[in-house]
């Protein structure tokens, strides 16, 4: 089986460079027919890149321990559900879903662009071309899955912090994230190579990206709860390099998506959202990088490996070309129209990318600062959480404001009496809110307090935007409240699709406040039977059990759990000591309270009979957190779902002139 | 010859005549024809300022904008809107009758097509 996955890529190496040069001549020489064929050859590669994974899983399902990566990410014990995240648990299995996932879309791509848009192709699919053979040549002679050896008789199995339902499931949305991200990139350079002024790769592109980032968005989101539930430390985001890796690509998007509405709208930013799916690119791959070269100490560095100058020396070549295309091709970027008023929607948008994008270079100088100084001085000066909050203190709360503001103002400009009008009745609500929550004792912590009152502001202007738009629509076609409601969603989704996302990110923002900023930590040692109070709480330790799990041992501490007198169970923090890979997990108990969205968060440490070293976190509102995770989904199929009307003003637009590039 | 390895050629030579398809159909190939910016530009600025437009009314309608700033902003957007539209009767006509939108959405109805 090997032989065949070794080929397979070979033979998606060879097709990656025909689609580069094939496509390029093809491209540059306006042969239909080469074009045609190099497009054929991306969508050939995917199915080479499917038969590879195909032989890779069949190798990890059947436990072949002649596979070196079988034998170091499996074992005889590990159950077979697990086996599955075995093939994005090593650097090779992930580079290989890499490529199966960016030959996937760029299949996709090109089917759904020979309907759509055809002429944007022949220059399109060299760059897709280019990325899939930097990545099947990493994987052909650098790092391949297909290594074999003598099969010893079991393997080393799995990071036991892999062995999670989530790990199921978060990786591959990070991946469908990041790599989807390359089809914007490749058809905005696509439309520069052919020189293209109009504005038919945004259109092409916006769902790709609204996709990739919702991918993005949500395996973040479900990546902080694996990372709450499993890793057992109290929290769900720690700025962990690898996690801040994920972040920027998912703010440089956030930007695009927003600034995008400006070049649609107003015709501006034409550079600058380019530069933005540029560096939601290269911030993709330097993601992968970091998770996969071992350079920073993180937890998701689950191996050091070599291929970090290899994707180092990518990344330059990605922005050092795209740069030099970008700057080759000034002039057709160039808007017409200026910003009338720093008082108007598109102006809010600008605040809200230069937010954005703020933050995430201070994320990405913050990652690069231990990189930069180990290179300099040999020792590497790590950047903490508190570099990080602050940040997030700085830029996160104007951009939950402008969340609020923006959506409010009209396009071109605003009279201060107009705004006065608009915003009288979402300041009231802040305002009062703000007052509650300092007369309920939510001053002891004054950028709580801030974020909880912007909270209330936006909640307030987008409950009055739905309310607004669906009585004018009422107004005009009549109809019960429903159906207005509905008219108003389904007649432009993308905007109300967009509220939903702005609540479910108030949500969230709730759910981080409440559980930083009021959250209470004790940590204690008990005695059997001895008891502590935090927060409301009562806990007595009961004593400690042992049992053996399918591939480890487990030990739990046996903890009662009271709240105001009522005996609410009992709980059973631990941890499990793994058999085949001799190491040891923390595993957290945790009591979430659906009324207030509390939970109650236990750590175990030194578990004995007689006595235990527990470490308890009361935290307020967390779940709020989780539920953000769903309305954001919510959100963005409402954005993500077709609209007729706006594919038949698209197909008049463009359609004639791809039927000619067609004829 | 392991059967891997038949298979693995079995696989190259699929994808070499995948690739190869475009080359076997008969007759010259067509040249690839390169689109009329200057037209696509200007439908795009056509269906702008009537967005722009639209818009306008109904940020007017729910009570966004006040009637001064409403009149004040309605006035240029109409100018624009006319001259854009102009300029776009001055375009092929069919690039306003083609019937087309199954090349951006397999989700349209077809029956839509007609009434248009």
């Amino acid at each position: 089986m090997p032989e065949l996955g070794r080929v397979a890529l070979i033979v998606c190496l060879g097709l990656a460079a025909y689609a580069v040069v094939g496509g390029a001549l093809g491209a540059h020489t306006r042969r239909r027919r080469l074009s045609e064929s190099a497009e054929n050859a991306v969508i050939g590669s995917f199915l080479a890149a499917l038969v590879a994974s195909g032989v890779l899983v069949a190798a990890l399902v059947q436990k072949d321990f002649s596979f070196v990566y079988v034998y170091e990410h499996t074992s005889l014990e590990l159950p077979r559900s697990y086996t599955l995240s075995a093939f994005w648990g090593g650097q090779e299995g992930s580079l290989l879903l890499w490529l199966l996932i960016l030959t996937g879309f760029s299949a996709l791509a090109v089917v759904l662009g020979r309907r759509s848009a055809r002429s944007l192709l022949p220059w399109t699919v060299p760059v897709l071309g280019v990325v899939a053979g930097f990545f099947s040549f990493l994987l052909v002679a650098v790092s391949s899955p297909f290594a074999t050896q003598a099969a010893p008789a079991d393997g080393l199995g799995l990071n036991p912090s892999l062995q999670n339902p989530y790990m199921l499931a978060h990786p591959p949305m990070l991946y469908l994230g990041f790599v989807g991200l390359t089809i914007p990139f490749a058809f905005a350079m696509g439309a520069l190579l052919a020189r293209r002024g109009d504005e038919l790769w945004i259109v092409v592109t916006r769902r790709w990206t609204l996709v990739a980032w919702t991918f993005l968005g949500f395996g973040q989101l479900l990546g902080a709860h694996w990372a709450y539930v499993e890793v057992g430390w109290g929290g769900y985001f720690a700025w962990d390099p690898v996690e801040n890796a994920a972040l920027m690509p998912w703010l440089a998007a956030t930007a695009f998506l927003h600034s995008v509405m400006i070049q649609e709208k107003r015709g501006m930013l034409k550079i600058w959202n380019v530069l933005l799916v540029v560096g939601a690119f290269a911030l993709a791959l330097f993601g992968t990088f970091l998770t996969r070269s071992g350079i920073l100490s993180s937890i998701h560095s689950f191996t050091e490996s070599s291929i970090g100058p290899w994707f180092l020396g990518f990344i330059g070549f990605t922005v050092a070309a795209s740069t030099l295309l970008i700057v080759s091709r000034l002039p057709l970027l160039r808007s017409k129209t200026r910003l009338e008023s720093p008082i108007s929607r598109e102006a809010t948008f600008l605040y809200n990318n230069l937010l954005l994008v703020a933050f995430c270079l201070t994320i990405l100088w913050g990652v690069a600062y231990p990189i930069l100084t180990e290179a300099v001085r040999g020792e590497p000066i790590t950047v903490g959480p508190p570099y990080y909050n602050f940040f997030l203190k700085t830029f996160g709360l104007p951009l939950l404001l402008l969340m609020g503001i923006g959506p409010l103002i009209a396009w071109r400009r605003a009279s201060l009496r107009g705004l006065g009008r608009i915003f009288a009745w979402p300041i009231g609500v802040a305002v009062a809110t703000g007052l509650l929550l300092l007369a309920l004792g939510a001053g002891s912590s004054l950028p709580g307090l801030v974020g909880y009152t912007f909270c209330a502001f936006v909640l307030a202007s987008i409950v009055l935007e739905f309310a607004r738009g669906t009585r004018a629509r009422r107004a005009l076609s009549g109809g019960s409240w429903a159906s207005a409601l509905a008219e108003l969603v389904g007649r432009n989704r993308r905007r109300y699709g967009g509220y939903v996302v702005h609540a479910s990110i108030v949500l969230l923002a709730i759910g981080v406040i409440g559980s930083s900023a009021y959250d209470t930590t004790r940590e204690q040692r008990l005695a059997r039977g001895e008891t502590m109070a935090v927060g409301g709480y009562t806990l007595t330790y009961r004593g400690a059990v042992q049992r053996r799990g399918a591939n480890a041992m487990e030990v739990r501490a046996l903890v009662d759990v009271k709240r105001g007198g009522e005996q609410l169970g009992t709980m059973q923090p631990g941890k499990n000591s793994y058999f085949a890979e001799q190491q040891v997990s923390n595993e957290a108990a945790i009591r979430s309270d659906r009324l207030n969205g509390e939970d109650l968060f236990l750590i175990a440490e030194q578990i004995r009979s007689d006595r235990v070293f527990l470490k308890v976190l009361v935290k307020p509102l967390v779940n709020l957190i989780w539920i953000a995770g769903l309305v954001f989904l919510g959100g963005a199929l409402i954005a993500l779902w077709p609209d007729a009307r706006e594919q038949r003003r698209l197909a008049l637009r463009y359609g004639r002139q791809e039927v000619l590039a067609r004829a | 010859m392991s059967i891997e390895l038949a298979l693995g050629a079995l696989l190259a030579a699929a994808v070499v005549l995948f690739v190869a398809v475009p080359f076997l159909r008969a007759g010259e190939g067509p040249r690839a024809v390169e689109l009329d910016q200057d037209v696509l530009v200007a439908a795009e600025e056509r269906d702008r300022a009537l967005a722009e437009l639209k818009e306008l009314e109904f940020d007017h309608r729910t009570g966004k904008i006040t009637d001064e700033d409403y009149r004040a902003l309605v006035q240029p957007l109409r100018r624009v809107a006319a001259r854009r539209l102009a300029n776009g009767t001055a375009l092929p006509k069919e690039t306003a009758e083609l019937p087309s939108e199954q090349h951006f959405s397999a989700s349209s109805p077809p029956s839509s097509r007609s009434k248009r």
